[in-house]
């Protein structure tokens, strides 16, 4: 009796797991056929001009989460409208649920003959450069990291130069001249967000304050709300998170103080634009945003490779040149004319080659007695 | 900074951090009692933190101010209904109860992320836009740095720790409690006695559904300010490990999660004392969790569970 019931249990909660799947997937379909209609219509008139196919793998975060996997869909989406390609056919996404799904869904996809597939995100790494190897007769793109492949181009974005630019909004606008960095992870990637706000704010202000930490997670809202809390009460009045969820509690900690009416404090958030994030009553704790333009990137890519100029085994970068990365100016109040026009200022200077950002800490160390 | 301010820093953002924890670890303890282990308290504060987002997006410009209190109260009942799962499954059914709290746990993410594709149409909802805000209680926080410390807080955290006193009364002053500890020793004396055995351990899961509900959504509403996968992730195991931390006490669940808090506190503040300047920041994160380790093996001496903890009762049976 039992184990009976035991394996009932199981058998309904595997039961359940399927079929949370299985719905969410038909979620996705019915929103696709939704805009598919769309596309045929709008394409009616002069039907597919090319058989040219382009597919995109996301990252577990899903192609809704709001950050890069939306914002490369949206890429694929505007490519596909630019050249009236069909959804489900002419381009398409695959979403992965968890980290195995990513080879299935990159196999898949090469199997139903898309030209271009792209892989959204580091956490493909690996896998797309697996399969790569595997099928050298199609193209592949990897966003977010470097993968080695003459079949695969890898784009990646200059954030430090983006970040520079933050670094220079944010000591522009504060008035305790302590500002704060919060890191995700202490690795390479969130490294050049680091040196690139650090250098920006040092470049405006020599004897500015910035305190550094890192929550060694991307998900915990508590821990960033903590080391807001702790940046805040030192003193800091702006800080910068590059730091996925657990950037939310640097928001609900500014906000919390901003709501009490006695502080003045910002933040800077990260990847999209964040001002959603920052609304408190009739104000806003977002300053501003770096912004990482994945759509401009990958419906470039796709592109280039429609046109038989396939960037293969390169790496693409994205920076300030081509608006791959770029400060948010959502929050008018805040980004007053002064602090845009010196931002504007000092990017120009960067696209001019005048100042080389730096990527790494020890770069940043350079840079900044380089300054004195 | 001075020494002060740093630890009032400290001990007001320990109790941020503990709050859900002691809302859960109250319920683990009502459960624990009545003899049913809860492995599922990481699902049950999924659940409240899922329903008080969705509810507090929904009703928020109907209920105004109010909503993050109905939010937790809808949080409450709906997990409490929850927690049903669980009490079906391992009271009536006899089914493993360890299994069935792992059942919870991945039910209410799937149900979870799963409804908010369905009302939202994306992996994760939007901020709330009537959050709980810190709360400064009159007169109290005007003492110097003990106002600070204890009396700039949000309202979840005053509600979790009288939570935590009722939780003990009730346990230890009633005849209720006393009879739903009865049940978690000794089912059988308990039976006959005239205690219904079943429907004691009914009420105590559902006590530890609403309770995890109050957690999750405590947490929800203060600190995370949306719903996703990653909303809730070790919580409720942490809640898990103050129950037994606690000795299965409400007080002893309450301390502990309120020094797991200080743990995370110090980890986080510690890198800017100079005291600590020296000592790499990856050790201070380490430093909850080898707490905690070192605090159950050697510290707190031995725990004693209760009597029939995990072991169904079957009337008439001896």
């Amino acid at each position: 009796m039992r184990r009976t019931l035991f394996l009932l249990t199981l058998v309904l909660t595997f039961g359940l797991f399927l079929a949370a799947c299985g719905s969410s997937d038909s979620g996705g379909d019915s929103e696709s056929s939704g805009s598919d209609s769309k596309s045929e219509e709008e394409g009616s008139g002069e039907g597919g001009n090319s058989d040219f196919t382009v597919a995109m793998v996301t990252d577990t975060g899903g192609v809704d989460d709001k950050s890069f996997n939306q914002s490369a869909w949206e890429g694929l989406q505007e490519f596909g409208k630019e050249n009236n390609l069909e959804e489900n056919k002419g381009y398409d996404y695959a979403q992965s649920e968890s980290d195995a799904d990513y080879t299935t869904n990159l196999n898949r996809l090469v199997r139903e003959d898309y030209n271009l597939i792209f892989g959204i995100g580091f956490l493909l790494q690996p896998d797309v450069e697996k399969v790569a190897s595997q099928f050298p007769e199609t193209n592949f793109s990897l966003v977010d990291a470097v993968a080695e492949g003459d079949n695969i181009a890898s784009i990646t974005f200059k954030e430090h130069q983006g970040s520079f630019l933050a670094g220079v909004a944010a000591a522009n606008k504060t008035e305790s001249d302590h500002l704060g960095f919060v890191g995700g992870v202490d690795s390479e990637l969130i490294n050049k967000f680091e040196s690139g706000f650090r250098a920006g704010a040092k470049t405006v202000n020599p004897d500015i304050k910035i305190d550094v930490q890192y929550a060694e997670s991307f998900n915990s809202a508590d821990q960033g709300k903590l080391i807001a809390s702790n940046m805040y009460s030192q003193g800091a009045d702006v800080i910068y998170h590059a730091a996925g969820g657990t950037g939310n509690g640097v928001f609900s900690e500014a906000k919390d103080r901003v709501r009490g009416g006695d502080e003045k404090v910002w933040v800077i958030g990260v990847d999209r634009d964040q001002h959603e994030e920052g609304a408190i009553d009739d104000t806003n704790v977002t300053l501003t945003s770096m912004v990482k333009r994945v759509d401009i990137a990958v419906q470039d890519v796709s592109t280039q490779a429609m046109e038989g100029e396939f960037p293969g085994g390169e790496v693409v970068e994205y920076g300030l040149e081509d608006e791959g990365v770029s400060l948010a100016r959502t929050n008018e109040e805040a980004m007053t004319e002064e602090i845009i026009s010196t931002v504007e200022e000092w990017k120009q200077k960067i696209i001019d080659g005048e100042v080389e950002v730096p990527m790494t800490r020890d770069e940043t160390e350079e840079y900044v007695s380089s300054l004195k | 900074m001075d020494f002060l301010d740093a630890l009032a820093i400290m001990v007001s953002s320990a109790l941020v951090f503990a709050a859900p924890l002691i809302f859960t670890a109250i319920g683990g303890v009502f459960s624990e009692r009545s003899g049913i282990i809860n492995i599922g308290l990481e699902g049950l504060m999924v659940m409240g933190a899922f329903v008080g987002i969705v509810f507090n997006l929904t009703f928020s410009d109907m209920f105004g101010s109010m909503t993050p209190w109905i939010s937790m109260l809808a949080a409450m009942v709906l997990s409490a209904i929850f927690a049903l799962v669980h009490a079906v499954a391992s009271i009536t059914f006899r089914a493993d109860q360890v299994v069935s709290g792992v059942a919870i746990n991945f039910l209410a993410l799937g149900v979870g992320l799963f409804l908010t594709r369905e009302f939202y149409d994306r992996g994760q909802t939007d901020i709330i836009s009537n959050p709980f805000y810190t709360w400064d209680v009159p007169f109290l926080s005007d003492i110097p740095v003990l106002g600070r410390m204890f009396f700039e807080n949000y309202p979840s955290t005053y509600l979790a720790i009288a939570v935590a006193l009722l939780g003990w009364f009730v346990l230890f002053k009633t005849s209720f409690g006393l009879r739903l500890r009865a049940v978690g020793e000794h089912p059988m004396a308990a039976d006959t006695n005239g205690i219904k055995v079943y429907r004691m351990r009914y009420i105590a899961v559902m006590i530890s559904g609403a309770m995890g509900g109050l957690g999750g959504a405590a947490y929800a509403l203060t600190v995370a300010q949306a719903f996703s996968q990653a909303t809730i992730v070790g919580q409720g195991f942490m809640s898990l490990a103050a129950v037994i931390f606690g000795k299965w006490h409400p007080l002893g669940a309450l301390g502990a999660a309120i020094f797991f808090g200080f743990a995370q506190a110090i980890s986080i503040n510690g890198a800017s004392w100079p005291l600590f300047a020296n000592i790499p920041q990856v050790f201070l994160l380490i430093l909850p969790y080898a707490l905690t380790i070192l605090a159950l093996a050697g510290f707190i001496g031995r725990a004693e569970a209760p009597k029939s903890l995990g072991t169904p009762y079957i009337k008439g049976s001896r």
